[in-house]
């Protein structure tokens, strides 16, 4: 009886142990990405905003939208949606 | 700032493929590759349409839910972006992708795909912004430097329009109201007759 008791808790504590070895198997995530308002270290950056401040880049593109890509911006519509 | 958005607008289109140039050129995508693609439907029919595809950084994107290694993820500003380092080119995403966006390059050991290459909306990807890594790999991180893609600032007829959702609504909607709509927009009606102007015949497509 004492034998078999024994050998009962051995093969929980064995069990238990194989546990340890096991590898995590979860899917990584994508690493992190910088956000892009923080900027560049590259002389190409469009001027007018400031690096690393969210709201002056936000606001620098939508005025880059509005300039590049809206004429209707420029040619002063009385309907021009800014 | 709501997500970042394209909008290509039919009516204007002239299927010069100066975005998809633009694209290749910025970019340095690899031969065999094309990240945007204009497609011209009812080809040499009155009327005929083009539009210019790529990526549409979809908000509920089925290359993200398929992807078995997890390799893709949106950025605060909506775009859909991944890590060719995860990537392990098994091409689900090319399969779900309703617009053809995921790329494959051509070159390499016969039958093996090398890693997806797609539109990153000139955002690079996670490696440092505007660093030489980012490049190699991804192209051109323009929205780091505060532009918009090269695609749609380079489009002569700002036919394709890119940035804040709001803001290409905004631009698109406004000019809708300003033109009209419909064949006549651009004289289809004027040169080829009313009847025939934007009515191509059934089953007509290129």
């Amino acid at each position: 009886m004492k034998r078999l008791a024994m050998l009962v808790c051995a093969m929980a504590a064995l069990a238990a142990m194989s546990a340890c070895g096991e590898k995590p198997q979860t899917l990584g995530a994508a690493r992190t990405d910088a956000a892009p308002y923080q900027g560049t270290d590259n002389a190409f950056a469009a001027p007018g905003w400031t690096k690393g401040d969210k709201t002056s880049w936000e606001q620098g593109l939508k005025a880059r939208a509005q300039n590049s890509q809206n004429e209707y911006s420029r040619t002063g519509s009385p309907s021009t949606s800014k | 700032m709501a997500r970042m958005k394209f909008v290509c607008d039919a009516e204007r289109c002239i299927e010069c493929n100066g975005c998809v140039t633009a694209c290749k050129n910025e970019n340095e995508v690899p031969w065999g590759v094309n990240r945007r693609r204009v497609v011209t439907l009812n080809d040499g029919v009155p009327g005929e349409k083009s539009i210019s595809v790529a990526c549409m950084h979809c908000s509920d994107a089925p290359c993200m839910a398929v992807c078995p290694v997890n390799c893709f993820y949106r950025t605060d500003e909506g775009v859909v972006l991944h890590d060719k380092d995860i990537c392990i080119g098994c091409g689900y995403c090319s399969y779900a992708c309703p617009f053809g966006a995921p790329q494959f390059p051509a070159a390499g050991t016969f039958g093996v795909r090398g890693k997806m290459d797609k539109c990153t909306f000139c955002a690079g990807g996670p490696e440092a912004n505007g660093s030489q890594a980012e490049f190699e790999k991804y192209g051109r991180n323009r929205l780091a430097e505060g532009k918009l893609p090269a695609c749609a600032e380079m489009c002569s007829t700002k036919a394709l329009l890119a940035g804040d959702g709001d803001v290409v609504a905004d631009i698109f909607r406004n000019r809708v109201v300003q033109r009209g709509k419909g064949a006549e927009v651009w004289g289809w009606g004027t040169a080829y007759g009313a009847k025939q102007a934007g009515q191509p015949p059934a089953g007509a497509k290129s």
